[in-house]
């Protein structure tokens, strides 16, 4: 309760985290409006955009690498990798019959 | 001159359509010039402002979210009745199909999102504090963040009904029927951009709520000591941090559709319409368990409580909780079997959901088993409760019915699967916070609500459910479909029909008999000076009612489950009142500063989404502009704490014959 959060100089991991992640989302939209690439190397490029985006959260906010944490740490962390894997192979495979019907 | 102003009420307040708007404006302008009169005169707004609009006490807040809920759920019954009263009788022209498109759209959205969700948000902040042994939430300042973006988003979706008109594609706006090209207009608008505004504050309560209960609990209290009501809002806290987001971007991506012409969910132009229903659900489905598992906290509380008994099987609950928690991720597309996935997909989500009524079942158990031999006391709080177990159970066993894939096709929107959700919200949401309403309200005011008028309240709401939503059952089965607004005769749903319209307004009567027994306290109080009136077994009881601002004068130690419970009865020595406070254990207590700010910056976030929900961009951008100057303010805001010094503490404890 009494210990003040240290702000130990310039917080210049949170600059820098924030300046990419707006970077890695302006080169998505620049990707899909400007340049005419197949649809599937679109989806590619995205994705692997969307990874890079992912490891700047984890290593520049929610520093990850910084220090042993409680084990609630890990166990949040792969329950959030259990979600998007559910959210997003789940929603693959549901909307799949799409092409079955077309 | 005369002509002009028509032209606009017509446009923008409807007024073209008929006496019913007009007396709701009206009501509404009379409503607020006696609110603004009364403060008026009894010089109230300093008081309002200083207490209450810039409090980030959590014990306040919570407080405020239980009053909006109650409003809430007045709005959210009024549509309902409504609702009923048109499909009383076959044939039925009380309302137009478009205006009974727009009553059951923003009956189940208020009911779900603004009358759900603030009260049990509420209850959280009333006990989880007060529970851990805390002194106030991680981020008080946040927490009245939550509270202003819930408050102003409801308040932005209640206004469409005058201004506007109202959203009308069903709570869960499927699209294509909720994108730009089958619903023009701003309905819709209203929808995605209200719900946005309130699920921010939303993410920002489950994130406080985690943090609060893992960092804040008092020494002693392991994870596995904790209440079961603190567990439940644990673990509700974590699917809201996972589950909103979704719906955050769900709704950001029909919101481009309709605004900005995007092509996510419209028909043509490669959109992917059933998205929308798989996105809303991803999220959705967790909701439910958002709204169900801090209400299966409550009746753990309860029935321990009057029961007189510890909680049977405290790690069976807990990890049942955690079950649920993991499997309401994986169960989304029952919702939505009849669209046309596989059958191997069907298959895998049916047994998912199935699953389910495993742990689901464990918790019915313990609770069954906590009332085993313990001597039973019937307050209302319990009648709740006790009420509970029956009726969810028949809204969980129709359920499993409806998991069944096959079986699904038969039961999908028919009035069989809303009897089933009703027998489920009702009877496990609101029974529940009911049941926390007058548990908690003695800590809440220093008051015990009336029992005898709240037990009248109790048998008729119960009766009245049953009789509103069991005949719904039998009448889906008889082929009568959700969201028709009206039928011919002769198909035998009529009687059926007419019997869940008396009772609704059985509901009704019980609703207005309950909101009787909270005036009649405030007039005849029955005060509560012990700080502990039903006896209890948690850290909330161990304090004066209503708790004071800082909760513990001294930060207790916590030996087991039950903590307060064993404070009463020690093992070494004799048993006796633990009421006192060790003077010399009283230290300066740190405590955070009011703030107008949150307030502010949510009048803005209304402002803006108002801007946006008309395209007024001219007003949308600036109110934008005014949230960033308030985030920018906060972030350079260094001395937001004060001390309350150990003589104000003294004082009141002594206030409150604890010293």
């Amino acid at each position: 309760m009494s210990s003040q959060p240290s702000h130990e100089g310039f917080p210049w991991k949170h600059v820098i985290g924030f300046v990419l992640s707006i970077l890695l989302t302006v080169m998505a939209l620049w990707l899909v409006f400007s340049l005419q690439l197949p649809v599937s190397t679109e989806i590619v490029s995205i994705l692997v955009l969307a990874v890079f985006q992912v490891l700047i959260q984890l290593l520049l906010f929610m520093h990850l690498t910084e220090r042993d944490g409680p084990a609630y740490h890990v166990i949040s962390l792969i329950f959030g990798a259990f979600i998007a894997f559910t959210i997003v192979g789940g929603s693959i495979w549901i909307m799949a019959f799409r092409s079955m019907v077309s | 001159m005369l002509h002009s102003i028509l032209q606009i009420g017509d446009k923008y307040f409807m007024w073209n359509e008929g006496p019913m708007i007009w007396t709701s404006d009206a009501l509404i302008v009379l409503t607020s010039l006696g609110i603004v009169g009364l403060l008026t005169y009894l010089k109230r707004w300093k008081w309002l402002w200083d207490e209450w609009l810039t409090t980030v006490d959590h014990k306040k807040i919570g407080i405020m979210y239980i009053i909006a809920a109650f409003a809430m759920f007045f709005r959210g019954g009024m549509d309902g009745l409504i609702i009923r009263a048109q499909l009383a009788i076959p044939n039925n022209h009380f309302l137009t199909a478009e205006h009974y498109d727009q009553v059951f759209t923003t009956h189940g959205t208020i009911m779900i999102l603004f009358m759900a969700m603030p009260f049990i948000i509420g209850l959280m902040n009333i006990a989880v504090p007060l529970q851990i042994g805390a002194r106030d939430v991680a981020f008080p300042y946040l927490n009245a963040m939550s509270f202003w973006l819930f408050f102003f988003g409801a308040l932005l979706f209640n206004i469409s009904f005058v201004i506007g008109g109202s959203p009308d594609a069903g709570w869960t706006s499927y699209a294509p029927i909720a994108g730009p090209f089958y619903d023009p207009g701003v309905g819709e608008n209203y929808y995605l951009i209200s719900l946005q505004i309130a699920g921010i504050g939303t993410i920002a309560t489950g994130i406080n709520f985690l943090v609060t209960i893992l960092k804040m609990r008092a020494p002693g209290m392991t994870l596995m000591r904790m209440p079961m009501f603190t567990w439940s809002v644990l673990i509700t806290s974590v699917i809201i941090i996972f589950a909103f987001p979704v719906l955050t971007v769900t709704l950001a991506l029909l919101m481009f559709d309709r605004l900005f012409g995007a092509h996510f969910f419209s028909v043509t132009h490669g959109g992917l319409p059933m998205m929308w229903a798989n996105l809303f659900w991803i999220w959705g489905h967790p909701e439910v368990y958002i709204v169900i598992l801090p209400a299966f906290g409550v009746f753990s509380e309860v029935v321990s409580t009057f029961s007189h008994k510890r909680l049977f099987g405290y790690k069976a609950m807990v990890v049942s909780l955690v079950a649920i928690a993991i499997l309401s991720f994986t169960t989304w597309v029952h919702h939505f079997f009849t669209m046309g996935a596989g059958a191997s997909v069907n298959s895998f989500f049916s047994f998912s959901t199935m699953l389910i009524a495993v742990p689901t079942g464990v918790k019915i158990f313990n609770w069954l088993f906590t009332m085993y031999k313990g001597r039973i006391e019937f307050t209302t709080s319990m009648l709740w409760a006790l009420a509970f177990i029956p009726n969810f159970l028949i809204g969980g066993l129709t359920g499993v019915m409806l998991a069944s894939a096959p079986a699904d096709y038969q039961y999908h929107n028919s009035y069989f699967l809303v009897a089933h959700f009703h027998y489920v919200l009702i009877a496990g949401t609101v029974f529940g916070v009911f049941s926390g309403l007058y548990y908690w309200w003695p800590k809440m005011f220093g008051q015990k609500l009336n029992e005898r008028i709240g037990k009248w309240a109790f048998w008729i709401f119960m009766i009245s459910f049953n009789m509103t939503f069991m005949p719904m059952y039998f009448v889906g089965l008889m082929g009568m479909t959700r969201r028709m607004y009206t039928y011919p005769a002769g198909l035998g749903w009529g009687p059926f029909n007419l019997i869940e319209t008396i009772g609704a307004l059985g509901m009704g009567l019980g609703f207005v008999v309950m909101v009787f027994d909270i005036a009649y306290t405030i007039r005849h109080p029955e005060k509560d000076l012990t700080g502990d009136p039903w006896d209890g077994r948690t850290l909330e009881w161990s304090i004066p009612s209503p708790a004071p601002e800082y909760n513990f004068a001294v930060i207790p130690e916590v030996k087991g489950i039950d903590a307060y419970w064993m404070m009463k009865h020690p093992k070494e020595q004799e048993p006796g009142p633990v009421k006192a406070v060790d003077k010399s254990k009283i230290r300066p207590i740190h405590m955070p500063n009011n703030s107008y700010r949150p307030f502010i910056i949510s009048v803005a976030f209304f402002v803006a989404g108002f801007g946006f929900i008309w395209q007024w961009y001219w007003l949308g951008i600036p109110g934008l502009i005014v949230v960033a100057i308030g985030l920018f303010l906060r972030s350079f805001e260094y001395n937001d704490e004060h001390f309350i010094s150990t003589e104000e503490i003294e004082r009141t404890e002594i206030a409150a014959g604890r010293l």
